[in-house]
């Protein structure tokens, strides 16, 4: 079921983004951005605070209408798929491209063990047969159903959460919310999964699981990654390639060791560093969907 | 640790007295002319007088008052402390406790209002005010689906009771349908009605929402009023027929070709039967509410409701098609609203646009939002005592809504989240009641 992306089409674009543009009014958070994500690894996407990395994610998963560009999908199954085009359900649903937010949407009075059933909605909604099935406990609901807790438990099992299933998720500690988190987005079944500074928050032990699970979900589930963080502990150890993003430009790309020592790179991010000791009222909100 | 904090709290006995000694001083003060000194008519004209023992009383009472006050607020605060220490017992066995009650709440209800007409089997009082209560409680299953569980605020929600009570009035006394052939099929329509409602306001949330749906219900309400050739107007429609039981009218008379239900058991002819029928008749269609909607919360759709009042966002990030479920969410709500008015008509044998104003709105919200958003033992609780207080508040005449409002502002602030907040999970991955310590060591 996850084995979605084989070995050898490690090396062929998953997605393709081409000159992605998306303005609010005036502003231009986004311009004229392409970049490439090799399927079956991890990308970084790294860049300073309200360089459009959390708006590039909503352009992707359908929370906001590209002005301009393309973003193509080549899904393993169904084609070439224009994300652009679908409502973010349907990108979720029939792309399989999943994210997490930066600001952690858990449903928080929910226990965690249903937060990761709801995300299996669209197949038990389907067994359910309008709900017919499941009112009177017909056996295929049944199985169906039996099958998204499996599911589900095998996922918190792997992220270590199982003892925590039937408590409400909103009642937990952030470091373990973010995990729920990727748990969920886990249970849609997706062919790339997109992460929204996953390691914010976390102490460095935490940072560490992080990747470990991150490269678990890549190297051995073959679930390609698209990863925004700020925490290069996690980003320079997990990537297999980094797109460096500043005001809303793609300024460098190339592996983590290219990317660390590029010219460019270090003066967008020392620069700003610099910036933000002396004047740190600079900072800008995170978006709408963010 | 705990005595530490216990002690940090408490006063000596020494420290009482004075503390209560200072505050029978200011009373001392302060009734001097308050209460001390008073004036009184000599002969005609006003001279001061005294009252030095009903001072003495005064500050006795300030006095002993506060060493109460005191004693009680210690009480108060003991009992926190040792419920705080007693929570040390797991968050599991919390929620058990809590599913216990409620289950055993339930069945005392169920036991209650099963047994109600035989005790009151001549009261028709009781039995009509209980009858009122079961259909507020229907309604306030109905409008959970949509306020409790999916989180969308509905402000006319008799609408939709209105469109079920119309049409099982005009079906009947203009088709000749019966009850039961018109209850679907006004349930269907009602439904109708919800989607109709859902489709505009789709992309609307909270204060808007609630804004669109209130226009909703007046809009309903009066084209009632003013569509008099449909509707009947002002005048409202009259002479709805009864229901049946099994075709066996509850009548004196037998019409042709017909017995009554007094006549085929065998009883002497009392208004009481019909009553005590329609009592049970809306206790069962309250149950399969009840029914079906505990069973729908725990289906994706329910699961869905709930994701959707969590975080809509979300929602749409897990590929769940949010339309879908809002629509879903109107319509069976809508549909149960319209189940209650057909009853309500059916009840009643008259209806006007009266019986639907903005007023039944929010005494049904008042009843979501009291019994604790989505929960079901709840709405009974809340919907008996919205009932119940405006009844026993007959004899405060003119105060009754005074009383009314302050018990909804009493009960608001001592529970904050609605009379029974509890949750219980739809699915559990570890029971209750086999807790996971003793699963791992099996
Ligand atoms: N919905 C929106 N409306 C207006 N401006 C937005 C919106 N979403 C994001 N922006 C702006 O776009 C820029 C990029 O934001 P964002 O993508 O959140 O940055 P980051 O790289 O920190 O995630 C910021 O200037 C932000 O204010
Ligand atoms: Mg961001």
């Amino acid at each position: 079921m996850m084995d979605t992306n084989s070995p050898d089409t490690a090396t062929a674009t998953l997605l393709s983004v081409q000159n992605l543009t998306m303005r609010f009014g005036g502003l231009t958070a986004i311009d004229d951005l392409s970049l490439d994500v090799p399927a079956g690894s991890i990308t970084g996407i790294i860049g300073p605070n309200g360089a459009g990395k959390t708006t590039l994610f909503n352009c992707l998963t359908g929370f906001y209408k590209p002005t301009t560009g393309s973003l193509r999908l080549d899904h393993p199954t169904h084609g070439e798929m224009r994300l652009e085009a679908l409502p973010s359900h349907r990108v979720a649903r029939d792309a399989q491209v999943v994210r997490t937010f930066q600001n952690i949407r858990l449903f928080p009075k929910m226990t965690v063990l249903e937060n990761l059933i709801v995300a299996q909605h669209n197949v038990l909604q389907r067994a359910s047969r309008f709900s017919i099935a499941g009112l009177f406990s017909l056996p295929g609901y049944r199985q169906a159903e039996k099958e998204a807790i499996e599911r589900a438990a095998t996922w918190l099992q792997r992220l270590r959460l199982e003892h925590l299933a039937d408590h409400a998720a909103g009642e937990l500690p952030y470091g373990i919310q973010r995990r729920i988190e990727i748990a969920r987005a886990l249970c849609v079944d997706p062919v790339l999964l997109c992460l929204d500074e996953p390691a914010a928050g976390l102490n460095p032990r935490e940072s560490a699981e992080l990747n470990a699970l991150l490269l678990y979900l890549c190297r051995e589930l073959g679930i390609a990654i698209l990863l925004i963080e700020h925490d290069m502990s996690v980003v320079m150890n997990v990537s297999d390639h980094i797109g460096v993003i500043s005001y809303g430009r793609k300024i460098a790309e190339g592996t983590p060791e290219q990317v660390k020592n590029d010219p460019q790179v270090i003066k967008a991010y020392l620069g700003e560093d610099d910036e933000d000791a002396e004047n740190s009222g600079n900072a800008v909100t995170e978006g709408a969907a963010a | 640790m705990s005595t530490v904090v216990f002690a940090r709290h408490a006063m000596t006995p020494a420290e009482r007295l004075r503390d209560a000694g200072w505050v029978a001083f200011v009373g001392l003060i302060l009734g001097i002319p308050l209460v001390g000194l008073t004036t009184v008519d000599v002969g005609g004209r006003l001279a001061v007088g005294t009252r030095f023992g009903l001072l003495a009383a005064a500050v006795a009472t300030v006095f002993a008052g506060r060493l109460l006050l005191h004693w009680a607020l210690d009480q108060a605060r003991n009992r926190k402390l040792a419920r705080a220490r007693a929570s040390t017992a797991t968050a599991a066995d919390r929620a058990h406790g809590a599913q216990k009650a409620v289950m055993l709440l339930g069945w005392v209800a169920l036991g209650a209002s099963v047994a109600l007409p035989i005790f009151y089997s001549d009261n028709r009082y009781v039995v009509d005010t209980a009858t009122t209560v079961l259909i507020y409680v229907m309604l306030g299953w109905g409008l959970n689906v949509v306020v409790g569980l999916a989180g969308l605020l509905d402000l006319g929600y008799v609408a939709f009771y209105a469109v079920g009570a119309y049409s099982y009035a005009l079906l009947s006394t203009q088709l000749g349908w019966s009850f039961w052939e018109a209850l679907p099929v006004s349930g269907a329509l009602a439904a109708g009605f919800g989607i109709l409602l859902g489709y505009p306001i789709l992309r609307l949330r909270g204060d808007y929402l609630a804004i669109v749906t209130l226009g909703f219900g007046e809009i309903i309400r009066v084209i009632l009023v003013n569509w008099t050739e449909f509707s009947g107007g002002p005048n409202g429609i009259s002479s709805i027929p009864r229901p049946s039981f099994f075709g066996l009218e509850f009548a004196r008379s037998a019409p042709e070709g017909g017995q009554t239900f007094a006549g085929f058991f065998g009883l002497d002819f009392s208004p009481m039967h019909r009553l005590i029928f329609l009592y049970y008749l809306i206790l069962v269609l309250a149950l399969l509410t009840h029914a079906f909607v505990s069973r729908l919360r725990k289906l994706p759709v329910g699961r869905a409701w709930e994701a959707l009042r969590e975080d809509e966002i979300a929602c749409r990030a897990m590929g769940m098609n949010t339309t879908n479920i809002k629509l879903s969410a109107f319509a069976i709500g809508a549909m149960l609203g319209g189940f209650a008015g057909v009853f309500f008509a059916a009840r009643q044998g008259f209806i006007s646009p009266e019986s639907f104003t903005f007023t039944e709105s929010a005494i049904i919200l008042a009843i979501v939002v009291l019994g604790g958003m989505g929960s079901q033992m709840g709405v009974v609780l809340a919907a008996t005592l919205l009932v119940l207080i405006p009844e026993f508040g007959r004899n405060f005449a003119e105060y009754r809504m005074l009383l009314f409002g302050a018990a909804m502002v009493l009960i608001m602030v001592w529970k904050p989240g609605g009379l029974l907040s509890h949750r219980e999970p739809t699915v559990r991955l570890n029971p209750l009641g086999k807790p996971a310590a003793a699963k791992e060591a099996a």
